[in-house]
């Protein structure tokens, strides 16, 4: 487990000075917004902007796990329907029973991506179709469990991290704690692919899984513990959409989709071997920086999906041609 | 030693042929049993089994279609929104005027065209991954689709509503069109130079390529086979709803149910393995679910749990035994 | 090549024209005007029973269908898809219980698909036991062909969407959309001055009942002098919904609510609070989460209904038609309250869940509140 797990160590090198793009891009969109809306450069503009969008941007970061080892998590969305629904059960409208529902939802986010891994790993079902029989499954659960329609409310204090603002601060004026959320788990997602082994591995099996078990690294386990971190980040960002907006029994719907989009924005490629933390969470940043400029523009919700369909697929186009010039 | 190595490949050959069969049986003998158990002997009658696989038709045409593009290595989700705009499409060009139908048709049909074109262009020549590429183009279309029309639009003239409700008796036509359709894809996958490029292109695309193959010519007509297939399949549900709307593909979840019966078939989703009975066989199995779980008075949400697991297990049921590394 | 894509320009090109040319048409004013009179018309039938009550006089003889029991009650459903579902096939199910003579209720839900709901009402046709189909279906125009393939073997009763023909025994529902749209302007245009700023807000395009919902509210309020700041689509998601408000907020005052569907109005009721805005008058609807919120704030406030018992009232009709009693007919409609600032508390319930609909008519009924969820 030395130098050979490190994939190709002089790419790594060649690759430091490059800025990925997707900084450049968010960066002109939000001049863009802020030409359009001089309110948003306001801190509660920019703030709420944040807090919005801190939800996508975890679960982006928790996908590209799974992207990076070479598969897809199409589960998220329904894990995070089942975390706010099955929350609002569990908690029973008792404030004190937050922490341990809390830690029940990050133990039922464990189990599934577990699930996930063990399908994928031992009875050899492709991750698409694995978790797509998840997602399929995991909404019937969470209708089951609720009968179709929500069955309790969420409490103040589990509704804090995605709806409290911490205000009169100096300077910044107010904090939404879901910007502090994003910034304690988007840090630690960042350590745990870029700083540790295991980050290391995730990146050798998704470049080469034969040539990472060859080397030695555990594939079987490496592969479980990416779909792991992706559902408990699904579990974070169900708590801060339930914290934000409230008990509904759709509100995952889309996520998954959204996520993939926001890391593949963010230049990881498919099928595995590369993709940065920081960048798949700009790329969430940047695909609402998206949405909030066409809705100041006043342009519908169709105009959005065509838009969000013709960047995915020039953001992909754009990386292969970048990696062709860039010598692979 | 040698005898080992010749025949254990043939052994996984007949597995993955007979498969589908034996999933089928699965299927039609539990049916049976509810049936019996319930005591709704009323449904184990020849028409009432002929209706069960009327009930997926616009999924099966898709289906086949889908086959071709998982095949050749690809995938399509863009199926379900193009079957929303060509049934919109149809619709308002008939407009309850006989004379037009085959116009609408022939613009279906290029509409279809277009789209797989279009798609096989942005796999090959942009080298964008397969789904990346169709979700965007679903997500084109479906908004292009929106911003014009938000209800039903058009209607279909009663000549052409033969195509859904019309037949011999219970034998209905677009049972029969399915059918045929069905055949000549077999036809075409087992007989012809372009079926035994899409095998040689999904099994292995670099060596087909020093084969001489042009594997991007291959692929591109995959996906152009399967947006045709896909444009019928608007073709009927205009037909069936006599006028279309553009919610009626993502209504029907075509686009990841037509990928489930597909590998519930037996074709692999890496590619190069599988066949179009063993997705007919997956559209009857799919079929039968639905009508067990009516038989059996299952809940609407029980049934989604049940069949996620369904999927699951069905593609684990091929999987499990090979020995190669999945993501 | 260029012929292909001439092709498909021109294909689109016909698909524009024609798509403006067909569209539906959601602003008709004599139906405005008739749903307008209705919501005064003293309904007839036994008081405090709305479920039993009807606007419109008019009875179908049903003597040729009379049966002996036990019946059996098929039921297609569009689906148990949305809460307003739920609370009503919950309201469906414990009105088969009231009636000892149902012997059995076969329920076929198409999970929202009009292809597959019509492959269940043959499935129900083929199956040759039902004593009567009660449809609830997917969309209007698509489900036509099956009812009066169903209407020529078996009497057929439809509430909720209607159908394109007059073949059922009767089609049962209450006032409708632009009822529902002019409850809820009128108490704004009463409760704000003139040229006061309103936010419109809307689930999605499309749905017949939310167009003419919306087209009803949008008249009433422009004929007031109202400003409209803008008319903008939640998809029913409470995270959007108060995104929405709050950067409507960041540009302007909003002096009133008006939204066509009240699952997502605590979202967007919360976006002022949690703003610090005072709440401006709102429009929602009859969802307990609203209701107690309203209460609890104070609010101006009132809550168009869309009722759901008129799922009892399709029972109630099957069961009429199979004893060969008269019923309402060729429509049962049914009377349609707003529930307003003087009747809230008669509504409010904490026990039941969030998106529980009060107008259920259910409150006496055996298995109330746990069968709808309540504690």
């Amino acid at each position: 487990m030395t130098e050979q797990t490190l994939p190709h160590a002089d790419r790594r090198k060649r690759q430091l000075p490059q800025i990925n793009p997707v900084y450049f891009v968010l960066a002109a969109l939000i001049v863009a917004i802020v030409v359009m809306n001089p309110a948003f450069a306001e801190p509660t503009g920019y703030m709420n902007f944040l807090k919005r969008a801190a939800p996508l941007a975890i679960l982006a970061a928790g996908q590209l796990y799974v992207i990076v080892s070479g598969g897809f998590d199409l589960s998220v969305g329904s894990v995070i329907t089942l975390v706010v629904v099955g929350s609002s059960i569990l908690s029973n409208n008792d404030p004190n029973s937050t922490w341990w529902v809390i830690a029940t939802m990050f133990a039922i986010g464990a189990g599934v991506g577990l699930i996930n891994g063990l399908v994928v790993c031992y009875l050899k079902v492709p991750s698409l179709i694995a978790t797509l029989g998840m997602m399929i499954t995991l909404n019937g659960v969470a209708f089951m469990w609720s009968g179709g329609s929500p069955r309790g409310y969420l409490t103040d204090q589990f509704r804090f991290f995605g709806r409290v603002n911490i205000s009169d601060l100096p300077l910044i004026r107010i904090l939404p704690v879901a910007l502090i959320v994003l910034i304690v788990l988007g840090f630690a997602l960042y350590w745990l692919m870029h700083r540790t082994n295991l980050g290391r591995m995730i990146h050798a099996i998704g470049d080469n899984p034969r040539a990472a078990n060859l080397a030695g690294v555990p594939v079987n386990r490496v592969r479980i513990l990416a779909f792991i971190v992706s559902s408990l980040s699904a579990v974070a960002a169900g708590i801060m959409l339930g914290g934000f907006a409230g008990v509904s029994t759709d509100v995952g719907t889309g996520y998954e989709l959204q996520a993939i989009t926001a890391a593949v924005l963010g230049g990881a490629q498919l099928l595995g071997g590369r993709g940065s933390v920081p960048a798949a969470i700009a790329g969430a940043l940047t695909l609402n920086a998206i949405f909030t400029l066409l809705n100041f523009l006043g342009l519908p919700q169709p105009i959005r999906q065509v838009v969000q369909g013709l960047i995915l697929i020039a953001a992909v186009a754009v990386a292969m041609q970048r990696r062709k010039h860039t010598g692979r | 030693m040698t005898d080992l190595i010749a025949t254990r490949p043939k052994l996984a050959f007949r597995f993955d042929r007979w498969a589908p069969a034996l999933l089928l049986a699965i299927a039609l003998l539990a049916y049976v049993v509810i049936a019996l158990y319930t005591g709704q002997t009323q449904y184990l009658t020849v028409d009432n089994l002929i209706s069960v696989l009327g009930r997926s038709i616009a999924l099966g045409i898709t289906a086949v279609g889908q086959t071709f593009a998982i095949l050749v290595a690809s995938i399509d989700l863009s199926v379900a929104s193009l079957i929303s705009a060509v049934s919109v499409l149809t619709s308002v060009i008939m407009n309850g005027n006989p004379a037009m139908v085959l116009p609408a048709i022939a613009a279906a049909l290029a509409l279809g065209l277009v789209v797989g074109l279009v798609n096989g262009l942005i796999i090959t020549r942009l080298e964008v991954n397969p789904l990346i590429a169709t979700l965007g183009m679903s997500l084109i279309i479906q908004g292009c689709l929106s911003a014009f029309v938000s209800n039903f639009a058009g209607s279909v003239p009663p000549e052409f509503q033969v195509f859904a409700y019309g037949g011999f008796g219970s034998l209905s036509y677009s049972l029969i069109f399915l059918a045929l359709l069905a055949v000549a894809a077999w036809f075409v996958l087992r007989h012809t130079r372009f079926g035994s490029d899409i095998y040689a292109v999904g099994g292995n695309k670099d060596a087909a390529r020093v084969a001489g193959i042009k594997t991007a010519r291959v692929t591109i007509g995959a996906h152009i086979l399967c947006s045709l297939c896909a444009a019928m399949a608007g073709l009927y549900l205009a037909s069936r709803l006599r006028s279309g709307a553009p919610w009626i593909g993502s209504d029907g979840v075509y686009d990841l149910e037509s990928i489930a019966v597909v590998v519930i078939g037996g074709t692999i989703l890496a590619g190069g393995r599988g066949g179009i009975w063993g997705t007919m066989a997956g559209v009857i199995i799919f079929s039968l679910i639905d009508s067990i779980f009516n038989l059996a008075g299952v809940d609407a949400f029980a049934k989604q749990v049940l069949r996620g697991i369904i999927i699951v297990a069905a593609v684990a049921f091929y999987a499990v035994r090979s020995k190669r590394l999945v993501a | 090549m260029k012929k292909i894509l001439a092709l498909a320009l021109a294909a689109g090109l016909a698909l524009t024209g024609a798509a403006f040319a067909q569209a539906p048409n959601f602003d008709d004013p004599a139906e405005f005007a008739r749903q307008k009179a209705l919501l005064t018309t003293t309904p007839m039938g036994p008081a405090d029973m709305p479920w039993e009550q009807y606007l419109v006089d008019g009875m179908k003889d049903t003597a040729s269908f009379k049966k002996e029991g036990p019946y059996t009650v098929c039921f297609s459903n569009a689906g148990v898809n949305n809460p307003w579902r739920v609370v009503g096939f919950t309201d469906l199910q414990q009105e088969v219980a009231l009636h000892p003579e149902i012997g059995e209720l076969v329920h076929v839900d198409a999970e929202g698909s009009d292809d597959k709901q019509i492959a269940d009402i043959d499935d129900l046709l083929a199956g040759g036991k039902c004593s009567i189909l009660i449809v609830s279906p997917n969309t209007t125009a698509a489900l036509t062909p099956a009812v009066e393939k169903a209407c020529a073997v078996l009497p057929v009763i439809v509430f909720d969407r209607g159908v394109n023909t007059d073949c059922p025994v009767t089609f049962v529902h209450p006032v409708g959309g632009y009822g529902f749209g002019i409850q809820g302007a009128e108490f704004i245009a009463a409760n704000v001055k003139k040229g006061a700023n309103v936010l419109m807000l809307r689930i999605l395009p499309g749905v017949d009942v939310l167009e003419t919902r919306y087209s009803g509210g949008k008249h009433v309020l422009e004929d007031a002098g109202l400003n409209i700041v803008g008319a903008e689509f939640t998809d029913g998601d409470n995270a959007k919904t108060k995104s929405i408000v709050e950067d409507y907020l960041q540009r302007g005052t909003i002096d009133a609510v008006w939204m066509d569907a009240g699952a997502t109005a605590v979202a967007a009721v919360e976006a002022f609070q949690d703003g610090g805005y005072p709440i401006p008058v709102f429009v929602g609807e009859d969802q307990q989460d609203y209701l107690q919120t309203w209460q609890a704030n104070g609010m101006t406030a009132i809550a168009p209904t869309y009722p759901t018992y008129q799922w009892r009232t399709a029972i109630i009709a099957a069961v009429k038609t199979l004893k060969g009693e008269a019923v309402p007919s060729p429509e049962w409609i049914l009377p349609q309250p707003a529930i307003t600032m003087d009747t809230l508390d008669k509504f409010v319930n904490p026990k039941m869940p969030p998106l529980h609909y009060a107008m259920c008519g259910c409150e006496a009924m055996a298995n109330y509140p746990t069968a709808w969820g309540g504690q």
